[in-house]
């Protein structure tokens, strides 16, 4: 690897301008692959999700899922894609061991959808127009496993291991026409087109496009050409880029990177480049030595999908209320800034709020529980928000004793700390960690008589109208009672003690 | 019962549901007959023994218990060795596969099952059924029961010298440019080509996708029928499967009349090239069809002649997409893995040990005719021949109910003649092509022995798809007549073995 | 039409993974001539307006519920592998991207 001294970002921006084209699969969440019957359970044991068709077996062959189809034709209406009257399979053919009939069944020429664009909010609350070149269907590939050689990479491996559980997976490709005009803002369309992407498929219940886990996954094309020119540079293309901080970090990186080289007069190599999630860069995949040639042509087992346009059109009319829109209408509801919905988005708590608010919780508490203290923790953790061991019901009966008056605030963080650690149900977390509220008058008894007699001056200010004065002793007796006591009824009995009514 | 292996499959069967003979006896006799002939003729690659009786024995048992046995069950089955069978050694005819028993059942192999036919073993075949002389066998030719040195045809020749050894009564053949049809020619025996669609393909090992086709293989017109309706009818694991009732072809060979009939002789197939003897049967065919009360016209389908190099695009295209699984990963074959080399290495340097050299050429002209620059000028152009085929069909079936030409345009040549020849090869599929190309059904009788070599001669008849029952009308009277004519089946006239 | 080269012959044989010898190129690239040379005519009467028909049967949307069904249990996947480790199929380095 070759090193570099990139430009700095906003230098790269002064003379050159940014076009992009992103390029990203979706793994539907089907419950069966693509072209056959075979479970697509995560985490199953290895090569256990496997028959003819996916393994490739000589003789085997493909019958089309339709909810594939029906997923591709309502991502394609989401993004304001024309749907093709009749369109085709195609094979993609190229040699690799984790491909086991060694081509890939895609789509070439005929997509399923085409011609659509996505609306995407920046930061500020700028929109912007992405354009969509086209959304097709096409299957995924094994798992290889490296062994030997450093740390499971491919390079140096003596050998390989394939698990072709994945291989068959509906996959949506969905690729854009070139970004063009965003300018120093190129990397930060390239996330939030990634994350509104995101919300939108989760919204469509089409995939639950988790990164981590890849089922979905980022290519990221860049060119750079000289401010005020009309023809595109060469592109890089970096592969598989599986987080929204890295789709932004990886578009950054490149655009120093190609700025340094044309700046020397030197040349972009067309090629794939690796995105290294440890320090931010990018660096060059194997060139191949000669040009792929995929020799595409219709496949020869399926027959063709001409989707009705009355389906087309009922499909349309099911689509559930878009992302970008339903945020507007919940950020008024809501009563909240662009900001605090933006960061809402971001930490991917939006369902979870509104999962909340549908188990009880108020709005307002909904969103505090959710924004605050969970999404600390799971920052803290390095997990996704939905990934916590809690769910919005568990925060919702959280909620709901804080305002019966059976927790404080203090409390019920520590409950919810217990829900967490797999304590049980917030109810049991409660019972065994003997964290509820003491309003027993009895019990608080005791402590009262305490605190009057080491604060025999609080108690005469108070008999002598001095009300406010109750607060040090309320402090006293939460003390006390570890926090457990309930200060309203504190308050009372102390005033009850001493034979005053506050007005 | 007289002698089990020469009765027809209808007798056959008739024979055991009477209770007449056992269909363990009648395996038995086959399975005889397979090991005194077998190693002169060459047909079969694998033979199940075992699973034989087992399923003999089967159909004895449902009998005994009263149950009502299918028009098939008992009767035994060569099958051509390109349908997986759960267990037994499946190999396409290529050292690539050579040891590989399948995890799983074709649908058509299924079907049988359930019909209670009797598989007894695998059929020879050229590698990955390129071929139309069963040479390009990794596992060696097979012969020519009328002459042993000559070729039963290909790549379907196993199953057809199987049929005319009398090893098996029935047998299954695939059909990609006349692999059923110009074996069933040369060895004087029936052999069809459904419409495309019409039998399953699930577990059937690609060729070409497109125009691969199953059917059956007979010593007799019924006898074909009675399979085709065991086999044929919709399969949800093949996309390609017309979801429509299998025509009535049991009942057309029965009828086996063609008074009325308006049949269309394709003027395009004749001539130079073709063989004296069996240009004379064909024309003897025609007045035959004619004197049993058929209409005879000509009819011009001029785009035929670019069926040949059109299918020699197509068919080599899909193949080299399809074989490119053998890749030594697997299953199969892996030669040179050595601990040192990279797994394209070991791919590369399996398929070069693993194919022979007839599936490596259309392999590369595939990769070829699909390459970037050279897929408009030979692959799109030939799909666009394709459909200048089928507007010809469809402009004679608007005028016939049936097209006939010769099957093939020579009788049985030499084992050895074309081996490295391959363009003098293909033309042994000159007339069965257009039907693989538009996905029509189509038929080979036997029509007479061509008198300058005494070696048999097939009548094709084609039909519309869908129109399968037609083959049956025409071919079923057609044989009748020349059985009358000759007093005994074609078949017996063969030297004995 | 140009010939085929032994050239090309190589570049199609490393497209289709075939390790050829030396002979099997020359022999393959008179042969892939000959070929090529007299199936080249197809594109004497496929003209502009002619469409390419690519299935033998106008059949469409052919698809099937998305219900599981059972997949063959990892023996059966592994029974014919030519090595296998830990259930998996286990192959030579791969030389790829990364
Ligand atoms: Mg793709
Ligand atoms: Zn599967």
């Amino acid at each position: 690897m070759s090193v570099i001294d990139l430009v700095p970002y906003e230098e790269a921006l002064a003379s050159y301008d940014p076009v992009m084209g992103l390029e990203v699969h979706v793994e539907l969440g089907t419950k069966t692959k693509m072209f056959c019957g075979c479970a697509t359970v995560p985490g199953a044991e290895p090569n256990s999700q496997v028959c003819p068709t996916c393994l490739g077996l000589p003789g085997s062959l493909p019958v089309v899922n339709a909810i594939g189809v029906e997923s591709a034709i309502r991502i394609g209406l989401a993004l304001n894609c024309e749907i093709a009257e009749w369109c085709r399979f195609a094979r993609k053919n190229y040699f690799y061991p984790d491909m086991p009939k060694n081509f890939q069944t895609s789509q070439y020429d005929e997509p399923i959808a085409f011609n659509g664009y996505l609306d995407v909010e920046l930061e500020d609350g700028e929109v912007f127009r992405v354009e969509i070149e086209r959304a097709h269907m096409e299957e995924d590939t094994g798992k290889s496993t490296h062994v030997g050689g450093a740390t499971g990479r491919i390079h140096g491996a003596e050998y390989s291991l394939l698990d072709y559980n994945r291989a068959g997976i509906p996959l949506i490709e969905i690729v854009t026409k070139p970004i063009v005009g965003a300018g120093d803002r190129a990397p930060e369309v390239a996330r939030a087109y990634v994350a509104e992407l995101r919300e939108l498929i989760r919204a469509l219940g089409v995939s639950e496009a988790r990164m981590d886990m890849g089922q979905m996954r980022c290519d990221v094309n860049l060119s750079l050409m000289p401010k005020g020119a009309d023809k595109f540079g060469t592109r890089s293309e970096t592969k598989n880029v599986n987080s929204l901080r890295s789709v932004e970090r990886a578009a950054r990186f490149e655009i120093q990177r190609h700025a340094a080289v044309l700046n020397e007069g030197g040349k972009i190599v067309q090629e794939t480049r690796h995105f290294h999630e440890d320090n931010g860069t990018t660096t060059s995949g194997r060139i191949k030595e000669e040009a792929e040639d995929y020799r595409y042509f219709p496949e020869p087992d399926l027959v063709p999908v001409a989707p009705a346009r009355e389906w087309v059109e009922q499909l349309r009319g099911e689509l559930p209320e878009l992302p970008r829109l339903r945020r507007q209408r919940l950020q008024s509801e809501w009563g909240i800034s662009a900001v605090e919905m933006q960061s809402a988005l971001n930490a991917g708590a939006i369902d979870l709020i509104l999962a909340t608010i549908d188990a009880g919780a108020p709005a307002d508490q909904a969103r505090k529980w959710w924004l605050g203290e969970l999404a600390r923790r799971a920052n803290e953790d390095g997990v996704e928000l939905a990934e916590l061991p809690i769910t919005p019901a568990q925060v919702a009966r959280v909620s709901a004793l804080v305002a019966e008056g059976k927790l404080t605030d203090k409390l019920a963080r520590q409950v919810i700390e217990g829900v967490l650690a797999g304590e049980g149900e917030p109810d049991e977390v409660v019972a065994k960690r003997g964290l509820a509220v003491v309003s027993d008058d009895s019990a608080l008894g005791d402590a009262i008589d305490a605190a009057l007699a080491a604060q025999p001056d609080v108690a005469d200010k108070i008999r002598s109208g001095k009300f406010a004065a109750a607060g040090a002793l309320v402090g006293a007796v939460m003390k006390a009672t570890r926090g457990q006591a309930d200060a309203a009824r504190v308050k009372e009995l102390i005033f009850e003690k001493l034979g005053v009514t506050p007005e | 019962m007289a002698d089990l292996i020469r009765c027809t499959a209808a007798e056959t069967a008739a024979a055991i549901a009477s209770g007449e003979v056992s269909a363990v006896e009648v395996a038995q006799a086959h399975l005889d007959r397979i090991n005194a002939v077998d190693e002169k003729v060459h047909a079969f690659l694998h033979v199940d023994t075992d699973g034989a009786l087992a399923a003999a024995r089967s159909v004895d048992a449902r009998r005994a218990a009263g149950e009502e046995l299918g028009p098939l069950a008992g009767v035994p089955l060569a099958l051509k060795d390109v349908f997986t069978t759960k267990g037994v050694p499946t190999t396409a005819g290529s050292k690539m596969l050579e040891g590989w028993r399948p995890p799983y059942d074709a649908t058509l192999t299924r079907r049988l099952k359930e019909a209670g036919v009797v598989i007894l073993g695998k059929t020879n075949m050229d590698e990955f059924a390129m071929g139309s002389s069963t040479e390009n066998s990794a596992y060696g030719p097979t012969g020519n029961p009328w002459d042993l040195s000559r070729i039963p045809g290909g790549s379907g020749g196993g199953s057809a010298a199987a049929l005319a050894a009398y090893e098996a009564p029935l047998a299954i053949g695939t059909d990609t440019g006349g692999s059923i049809r110009q074996p069933g020619a040369v060895t004087g025996t029936v052999g069809v080509k459904p419409t495309y669609g019409s039998v399953s393909r699930y577990g059937l090992i690609a060729f070409s996708s497109s125009l691969d086709q199953g059917g059956p293989c007979a010593r007799t017109v019924l006898d074909a029928a009675l399979l085709h309706e065991a086999i044929a009818g919709h399969d949800p694991m093949d996309s390609t499967s017309i979801d429509a009732p299998v025509p009535a072809v049991v009942a057309a060979a029965r009828q086996a009349d063609v008074k009325g009939m308006r049949v269309g002789v394709v003027k395009e197939f004749g001539g130079e090239g073709y063989q004296a003897g069996v240009m004379q049967r064909f024309h003897e065919s025609v007045e035959l069809l004619r004197s049993l009360g058929a209409e005879i016209v000509e009819i011009s389908c001029p785009s035929f002649t670019y069926a040949l190099p059109a299918y020699y695009l197509i068919a080599p295209s899909e193949c080299s997409s399809n074989l490119a699984r053998f890749d030594a990963m697997r299953y199969g074959l892996r030669v040179g893995d050595n601990g040192a080399r990279s797994a394209e290495e070991v791919t590369a340097l399996t398929r070069e040990a693993g194919f022979g050299p007839e599936v490596k050429r259309r392999i590369m002209l595939g990769t070829y005719a699909l390459s970037s620059g050279y897929y408009d000028a030979y692959y799109g152009s030939a799909q666009k021949v394709r459909t200048l085929i089928t507007r010809d069909f469809d402009r004679a079936f608007g005028d016939v109910d049936v097209l006939i030409s010769p099957t093939t345009p020579t009788t049985a040549f030499p084992i050895g003649e074309r081996a490295d020849d391959p363009m003098a090869m293909y033309l042994a599929d000159l007339c069965t092509i257009p039907s693989n190309l538009a996905g029509n059904a189509a038929m080979s009788v036997p029509c007479g022995l061509a008198p300058e070599d005494n070696l048999p001669v097939g009548l094709q008849i084609i039909a519309p798809a869908l129109a399968d029952d037609r083959l049956y009308r025409v071919g079923a009277a057609v044989e009748a007549a020349l059985n009358d004519k000759w007093g005994h089946p074609l078949l017996e006239e063969a030297p004995a073995l | 039409m140009p010939g085929i080269t032994r050239e090309e012959v190589a570049h199609l044989a490393r497209l289709s993974r075939l390790e050829l010898k030396s002979e099997e190129l020359d022999h393959f690239a008179e042969q892939l001539n000959d070929i090529v040379d007299a199936v080249a005519r197809v594109s004497e009467i496929a003209a502009e307006d002619v469409p390419p028909t690519s299935h033998p049967l106008p059949l469409t949307n052919v698809m099937r519920a998305d219900e599981v069904r059972p997949s063959l249990s990892p023996d059966e996947v592994l029974a014919a592998a030519p090595a296998a480790e830990e259930q998996r199929f286990r192959v030579p380095q791969i030389l790829g991207e990364d």
